[in-house]
């Protein structure tokens, strides 16, 4: 029985075929990437979790339970959160707002009682504002707090994605290309930051990148696509060097070498 | 500029950031409550509408303003309220029990009015909310035994008690606990959990249901506590105009109500409040104009929706932040000066973008 | 017989009802597919175009045909500004912001008609060709007006798919509402594209007002007949042309049929009781893709 499983994944999009009977594993616990050229249909997975399309074919397994077919945000009730390629955030709000809506899925109180405003709402806020403080400190996102996303530059936005998914204290984490648009030094502090999610606070992660350093530092297994066919699966020292990785990046011929 | 130290999370959750503004909220309160002492009562009688209107209107900017669902059939919830609490204290029923059912079957039909938003937005929304206001504009005209179609229907006033509100002071009192309720109810559901979910539909519905927020039930609940609002406003519009018909009920109303939250600024309470005023005392305007610059013979009753009509045109161009927004401009001046640069507030330089790939 | 004569004359009466809803649907349409707004206006447009028309027949003594080219021509030219003042500075502003203001537009310009000296809030005729003409067969009666509408309308569409299929011109503007991007690298200048859309839609919708005008007089609450074809637009799918005149013609005749044998009031509910249905359902319409946002 492993934590998460995709199980024959196959979806299509009118002609294009973009998954093609995917299947991989991930155990609790560890950092799992999915790597591939552009259209290798790794976001589409991603998609098809959170239920924003439905699989043609397949299944997906969490701790057991059957996920392929729920509501989209059940997903996120069962503890699976993700951040984007291209940030979701709630642009009218500020830094701190949007942090707190991540913990949406823990609220205990229902409209009557928010309407209210009655004694268990202020300690849930209590709370919710504790937790979120925690984040800003974990992810140096003091000087922004206040301030509305929307006028933020990307880099820091993303960092913002990333404590919005955090808030909501999952068990596990998709993270979409989250080195993707950093310069060297945010892309170390996302590293850092992965690997004490993954280490203190328990977290099961799995990540879509690009970028190849992030991916040797950070993962224990990675899963390489092309065009929506798996090519291989292992450590990964054994995946990046295999050839038909090397292929399917660069063409026939010249060597890979990792930097 | 002024700076907050906030030492506890309490703080952070205040309904009023800085100790001033809740001192200036009570004297306006204070001052609501002196009027009637200083002003003849056809003002007072305005001062009425402009509380009913409110309450429409902060219903209204919970579903639009912060939930982002156009509703252009808004006054079907008006008129369900007036109806209901008409029929309902004309058998009998003391008012105290009418007004809520009359929220609370406008509430019911918010759900079934809502339904269709979980599917459709934006455009696709305001056509089928349009649609239904004008079936239940048809179902009213119909129910003969029951609404007295076209003909209307007598209202008495509403009592509580022993307590008749049947002079306009009395009324406005009346008129003026219900807003102030409503508008803290409000505010309430907007810093708590819920009040976030419905702007985070608003912003991003896909981020939304990323974080958990079903989107069904929050939109749905977005459409019921602004029918229940609606509609009571609707209860009390009823039992002061004393006399309700179809005609008060159409889609021109809807439209005034869509003004009162565009004019007013959208996404805050403030503006909320602020249309009210602007669409109601409108047509006084029109009037002492009409008495200073002669009349033009020509100008209709019906002319206050065109009117309407160009003020939303206007303020969509020139003023997107409404009222309250260039309010809050305004202060932002005077909190910045002598520091405030030109173009803090210049909208930025859009270019096409296709909503569909 | 009888009944043959009933149905023949109720299903006359549908679908030239249904044309002026095709019309003005298609009028919907054109900008929509081209511009993503949605122009609420689109009866009031409809209803100036019978104004206008009246103005220049009763008032000015033009004969029929040179009015009504000259109205299309003038209503065209106020397509043309209303894109220039009023929409053009809300491109790429949020859908509610567009609605809105097209809303405001149609309030505004309804209001605006009783205002204007030789108008007024009456209703006002004039004289057509067909005004009082009818077609008898036997005991079967039909109104010119209502052949001369379906006609026309005939007419007009067949010049307008001829113009989007074989002219340059409409090929660039169906390639601009297709791929706007794309469009402008293939040297295709945008704003001349909405201009010349917003100037076919408005001419349609003028087309429209002066064919309907012997029907139902000319009033300042014309453009409540726009309203109407709405359901017609989301029928046919708000990205169809055909679909539009299709959706006006099945609008027209359900609600001819539902006003002669369904008790009074459905025949004003029944359009929008389709609508509200084919959102439900079906909301690409019938003719309609589904399309999703790209995450």
């Amino acid at each position: 029985m492993s934590y998460f499983e995709a199980q024959g994944i196959s979806i299509q999009f009118g002609g294009l075929t973009a998954l093609n009977n995917v299947s991989f594993e991930v155990n609790q616990g560890e950092v799992f990437s999915i790597i591939g050229p552009n259209g290798a249909g790794k976001t589409t997975i991603f998609n098809c979790i959170n239920r924003y399309y439905d699989l043609d074919k397949g299944m997906f397994l969490f701790r057991d339970d059957d996920i392929t077919r729920v509501k989209p945000h059940v997903v996120a009730e069962m503890g699976i959160s993700r951040t984007f390629q291209n940030t979701e955030l709630f642009g009218n709000t500020t830094v701190l707002d949007n942090l707190l809506l991540g913990r949406h899925r823990l609220r205990r109180t229902n409209i009557l009682k928010e309407a209210l405003f009655t004694q268990s709402v202020r300690k849930q806020e209590i709370g919710n504002r504790e937790k979120a403080e925690k984040i800003i400190d974990f992810l140096n996102l003091k000087p922004y707090r206040d301030r509305m996303v929307a006028g933020l530059p990307y880099g820091i936005q993303k960092i913002v994605e990333l404590g919005r998914a955090l808030a909501m204290e999952p068990e596990l984490l998709l993270l979409d290309e989250p080195s993707s648009g950093m310069s060297m030094e945010e892309t170390e502090d996302m590293v850092f930051w992965i690997s004490d999610i993954k280490e203190q606070m328990g977290v099961t992660i799995i990540i879509v990148e690009h970028d190849m350093k992030l991916v040797k530092e950070l993962s224990d297994r990675v899963i390489a696509l092309s065009f929506g066919v798996p090519l291989t699966q292992g450590s990964p020292e054994e995946v990046l060097n295999h050839p038909e990785v090397i292929k399917a990046y660069l063409g026939e011929k010249d060597a890979f070498s990792p930097a | 500029m002024r700076f907050v130290l906030k030492r506890h999370y309490n703080e952070d959750i205040k309904l009023f950031r800085y100790r001033s503004t809740f001192f200036w909220y009570l004297g306006l309160v204070i001052g609501c409550f002196l009027l009637p002492l200083v002003l003849s009562s056809y003002f007072i009688s305005l001062l009425s509408f402009i509380c009913i209107y409110s309450i429409v209107s902060v219903g209204l900017m919970l579903l639009t303003g912060y939930t982002g669902q156009i509703s252009l059939g808004h006054a079907a919830f008006f008129a369900i309220g007036a109806y209901t609490s008409s029929i309902l204290t004309k058998t009998g029923l003391p008012f105290l029990l009418a007004f809520p059912t009359a929220g609370l079957l406008a509430a019911i039909v918010g759900i079934i009015i809502g339904l269709p938003a979980l599917r459709l937005s934006g455009l696709y929304l305001a056509i089928v909310t349009m649609a239904f206001s004008f079936i239940v504009e048809e179902i009213i005209l119909r129910c003969e035994s029951l609404t007295r179609g076209n003909l209307g229907m007598m209202v008495g006033p509403p009592s509580i008690g022993t307590l008749s509100f049947d002079t306009e002071k009395s009324f406005f009192y009346l008129a003026l606990i219900f807003l102030i309720f409503t508008l803290l109810t409000a505010k309430n559901i907007l810093r708590s959990p819920t009040g976030r979910a419905f702007s985070a539909i608003r912003d991003s519905e896909v981020a939304a249901q990323a974080m958990g927020i079903s989107l069904p039930k929050y939109k749905v609940l977005a459409f019921v506590i602004s029918a229940f609002f609606t509609g009571i406003a609707g209860s009390l519009f009823a039992h002061k105009m004393t006399f309700i018909n179809p005609e008060s009920f159409t889609i021109a109303v809807s439209i005034e109500f869509m003004a009162m939250i565009i004019i007013g600024g959208l996404g805050s309470l403030q503006g909320a409040v602020l249309g009210a005023i602007f669409v109601i005392l409108l047509p006084q305007l029109i009037v002492l104009t009409k008495y200073y610059v002669g009349s033009i013979p020509s100008i209709q009753a019906g002319f206050e929706s065109g009117l309407y009509g160009l003020m939303i045109i206007l303020f969509i161009l020139f003023e997107p932040m409404g009222i309250y927004g260039r309010w809050r401009k305004v202060k932002f001046y005077f909190e910045l000066f002598p520091l405030y640069k030109k173009d803090t507030f210049r909208r930025e330089r859009k270019y096409y973008k296709m909503q569909r790939q | 017989m009888e009944i043959i004569n009933e149905i023949l004359e109720t299903t006359l009466r549908g679908i030239s009802i249904g044309c002026i809803y095709g019309l003005v649907a298609l009028g919907f349409v054109l900008i929509y597919k081209a511009t993503e707004v949605f122009n609420f206006a689109q009866g009031e447009v409809m209803m100036l175009g019978a104004f206008v028309g009246y103005t220049l027949i009763a008032i000015f003594g033009f004969p029929y045909w040179a009015a009504l080219l000259l109205t299309i021509l003038l209503i065209g030219i106020f397509g043309i500004i209303l894109e220039r003042f009023v929409l053009r500075p809300l491109i790429g502003e949020p859908v509610f912001a567009i609605v809105m203001l097209t809303v405001g537009l149609s309030y505004f310009l309804k209001n605006l008609v009783p205002i204007i000296p030789g108008w007024g809030a009456e209703s006002y005729g004039f004289k057509t060709p067909f005004t009082g003409r009818f077609l008898r067969y036997d005991q079967l009666v039909l109104s010119w007006e209502n052949l001369a509408i379906i006609l026309l309308t005939s007419a007009l569409v067949f010049i307008l798919i001829c113009f989007f299929r074989f002219t340059r011109m409409g090929i660039a503007m169906r390639a601009a509402s297709q791929n706007q991007l794309a469009a402008v690298y293939m040297g295709i200048s945008i704003n001349k594209v909405f201009s010349l859309i917003w100037m076919i839609s408005a001419a349609s919708g003028a087309f429209a007002g002066i064919l309907l005008a012997p029907i139902t007089f000319v009033h300042f609450n014309m453009g409540f007949l726009g309203l109407r074809a709405l359901p017609a637009a989301v029928l046919g799918g708000f990205k169809s042309i055909p679909g539009a005149i299709v959706g006006g013609l099945i609008i027209g005749l359900t609600e001819s049929f539902a006003g002669f044998y369904l008790p009074a009031g459905w025949k004003n509910i029944t359009p929008y009781i389709i609508l509200i249905l084919v959102l439900i359902l079906r909301p690409e319409g019938l003719f309609g893709i589904q399309q999703k946002k790209k995450v």
